[in-house]
């Protein structure tokens, strides 16, 4: 079957170019501005929307991203919640593809059947669970697979090529390669090296393959887009949201254009890029 | 709930890890290599007659093992009913039992070229132990350490600097050992390529949980020996504190196949159950965190809660994912003490035995204090005295002082 993200893919390979993908957490800084940001993204032109749901112990996440998490929670932001936002945001937009970021155990309390179901019928079209490796598919990879969701899985630069198979034979959708060993928002991606892992990966799948961690700026993304078929940009955008807040926390009337004003020069980065050999 | 009763309760946990429907390996990809190196290296090892020999021979002349087993005649006398045993793992080296497993990873550390040792710790027991073995092979070491324990454990930071450890105060969070091992986790994943992560207690990713019961199984084989030797049989019980569940798990896993063994694993009830408190099975219930499925304290939104314990090595929302199992199979009987029922169990050990306990075995005093009287004079009954209070001394001090104003 295909996806909101297939269909995107095909269309950014059609138009020649990679594609933009945002990182942002949903309900950051409260749930009503996370939905204004996320209604900005598309129009800044972000290709793929990924929304972080929260949680209290991210343990890949750098301290921009475990704020984000801390604020959104601190809004009353839950897992219900953040399937309310896709909701809101999918009646104004039915083509940017949603794919939801996270840790697996409030998945695993709200019930993998239940979620599924539920994220499907909101509009999400797929799932990157950190803390889920192919060992442990039976959990939700191969669920969501059979409820239509893609599992987009993680690889980094400690998968090497005896282990790539395994990571890639129930990925579907696009595989998101980690370019540092290290968690979010730490060290700049080096665009040759990435470049050499995307060719790496690519002997072995079809996907797309996009590249995210310690990309910052429209130069890092013109790079890293010019080797990939994305650039995933997160910590930046969370420190943008985070330095429009008031001084308790709160979104200002900045906040929103925050975000939007670096997605748009990010996405003229990425469309700055040649599309990379396939 | 209906759970088959297995044929051993010792077989655990299967190729992937499960002990039952716990444990597992729910890691980062970037980990998910080093883990099944790491499992590669502990099942040569374990075949290896050398590595066991080696280890042998640290555990006798440099942890000072085996630690006793000691008959606790007044504490006997005066709860007046079971014959209580107290095994002395607070008499070895850096006064815990932490050492034990500490020894046997860091052997592992060796033999698979790591050469920089990280560890989290709670109260600082499990990072003494790491920062003295590391110092004895010559190795790198960097301990995190909630902010909150740094606070309430000095003695135990100011050993691990003296040691030569760098010890990182952890701010994120509840700043206590959960944060401590997320931070853990996250300098792991930076530094795959040269770091070890030596952790404390019978949890994590899959081969943790086996690997630390292994090396803290000397635990309960001395003390099967030594019992035969001093009363020719078998103890009737086992009680032993749980954070993680290292020591109880030590204590217990030679025996779990012995059905005359009555064993019980004391959590801390902090505050009380109602209030904040850090008893994951009495008071939690099975999610996934820090690379495994186990009893967790979480909210309806499947958040990790704050636990609390006036014992910093206790305080920790989760605990190892076999306990998780023994519980839901019946095999041993999960219990809970207060901040207050600890406080009396310390004072009490320590004037009646001239034994400071540390705050964590002094909550499996406190039910010893409750189990005992209820017990006939000729039953055996082993507590295992995991850690020693030196490093609690100024902490309950100050409690006593304020409790005396």
């Amino acid at each position: 079957m295909t996806t909101r993200i297939d269909t995107r893919f095909a269309e950014l390979k059609k138009a020649g170019r990679s594609a933009f993908v945002t990182f942002v957490m949903a309900g950051d800084p409260d749930p009503a501005t996370s939905l204004e940001i996320i209604k900005a993204l598309p129009k800044a032109g972000a290709d793929v929307i990924e929304l972080g749901m929260p949680f209290t112990d991210p343990m890949a996440d750098g301290p921009s991203i475990q704020a984000a998490g801390l604020r959104a929670l601190k809004a009353g932001m839950t897992l219900k919640k953040t399937l309310e936002l896709v909701r809101g945001f999918r009646k104004d937009d039915d083509a940017t593809p949603i794919v939801l970021m996270g840790y697996y155990n409030p998945i695993y309390i709200y019930g993998v059947d239940k979620f599924l179901a539920d994220a499907k019928a909101a509009g999400v079209d797929g799932l990157i669970i950190v803390d889920l490796p192919p060992e442990e598919d039976d959990e939700l990879c191969l669920p969501a697979m059979k409820a239509g969701l893609n599992f987009i899985r993680l690889a980094t630069p400690t998968t090497d090529d005896k282990r790539l198979p395994a990571v890639l034979a129930n990925t579907s959708g696009f595989v998101y390669y980690v370019a540092i060993t290290g968690i979010t928002g730490a060290a700049a991606a080096d665009a040759t090296a990435v470049s050499e892992a995307v060719t790496r990966i690519k002997r072995h799948t079809k996907l797309p393959v996009c590249v995210g961690f310690g990309i910052r700026t429209p130069e890092n993304a013109r790079a890293i887009a010019s080797h990939a078929n994305g650039a995933v940009v997160g910590t930046a955008l969370v420190d943008a949201l985070k330095n429009s807040l008031d001084a308790e926390g709160r979104a200002t009337s900045k906040t929103v254009n925050a975000v939007a004003e670096l997605t748009a020069s990010l996405a003229q980065g990425v469309r700055g890029a040649q599309q990379a050999a396939e | 709930m209906n759970i088959a009763k297995p044929n051993s309760y010792r077989s655990g946990p299967d190729e992937r890890g499960h002990f039952g429907i716990f444990g597992g390996r729910f890691v980062a990809e970037t980990l998910m290599p080093l883990i099944l190196d790491l499992e590669k290296a502990y099942t040569a090892a374990k075949a290896d007659p050398a590595f066991q020999a080696e280890m042998n021979g640290y555990l006798k002349n440099y942890v000072g093992r085996p630690s006793p087993l000691y008959f606790a005649e007044r504490l006997t006398e005066h709860l007046g009913g079971a014959k209580i045993y107290l095994k002395r793992e607070e008499l070895n080296h850096t006064g815990s039992h932490k050492v034990n497993n500490v020894l046997g990873q860091i052997m592992l550390a060796r033999r698979m070229g790591k050469k920089r040792i990280i560890a989290e710790t709670g109260a600082g027991q499990h990072g003494v132990a790491t920062a003295t073995l590391c110092a004895r092979f010559g190795l790198e070491c960097v301990v995190y350490m909630g902010a909150v324990d740094v606070e309430r454990q000095q003695p135990n930071v100011i050993r691990m600097e003296m040691l030569g450890a760098k010890v990182f105060p952890v701010q994120s969070g509840t700043r206590t050992l959960k944060d401590a091992m997320n931070e853990a986790l996250r300098d792991w994943v930076t530094n795959v390529h040269n770091t070890f992560y030596c952790i404390g207690t019978v949890a994590g990713p899959h081969p943790y949980p086996t690997l630390v019961r292994d090396f803290q199984s000397i635990i309960g084989n001395e003390t099967k020996a030594q019992m035969q030797e001093v009363e020719g049989r078998l103890p009737d019980s086992l009680v032993a504190c749980i954070g993680g569940g290292s020591n109880a798990m030590g204590l217990f896993h030679p025996f779990l196949d012995d059905p005359s063994v009555e064993i019980f694993g004391v959590e801390a009830a902090g505050h009380g159950l109602t209030q904040l408190h850090a008893a994951s099975i009495v008071g939690g219930r099975p999610g996934v965190l820090h690379g495994n499925r186990t009893y967790l304290l979480m909210d309806a939104d499947g958040q990790i809660q704050d636990a609390h314990s006036i014992s910093a090595g206790l305080d920790y929302p989760g605990i190892g994912p076999e306990h998780s199992w023994l519980h839901e199979v019946g095999r041993v009987n999960y219990l809970s003490a207060t901040d207050d029922e600890a406080l009396a169990a310390f004072q009490l050990l320590s004037k009646l035995e001239g034994i400071i306990p540390a705050l964590e075995p002094a909550h499996a005093i406190a039910k010893v204090m409750e189990l005992a009287p209820k017990r006939p004079r000729d039953h055996l009954m082993v507590v295992n005295l995991s850690g020693r209070g030196d490093k609690d001394v100024p902490q309950v001090g100050d409690i006593l002082k304020g409790k005396s104003k």
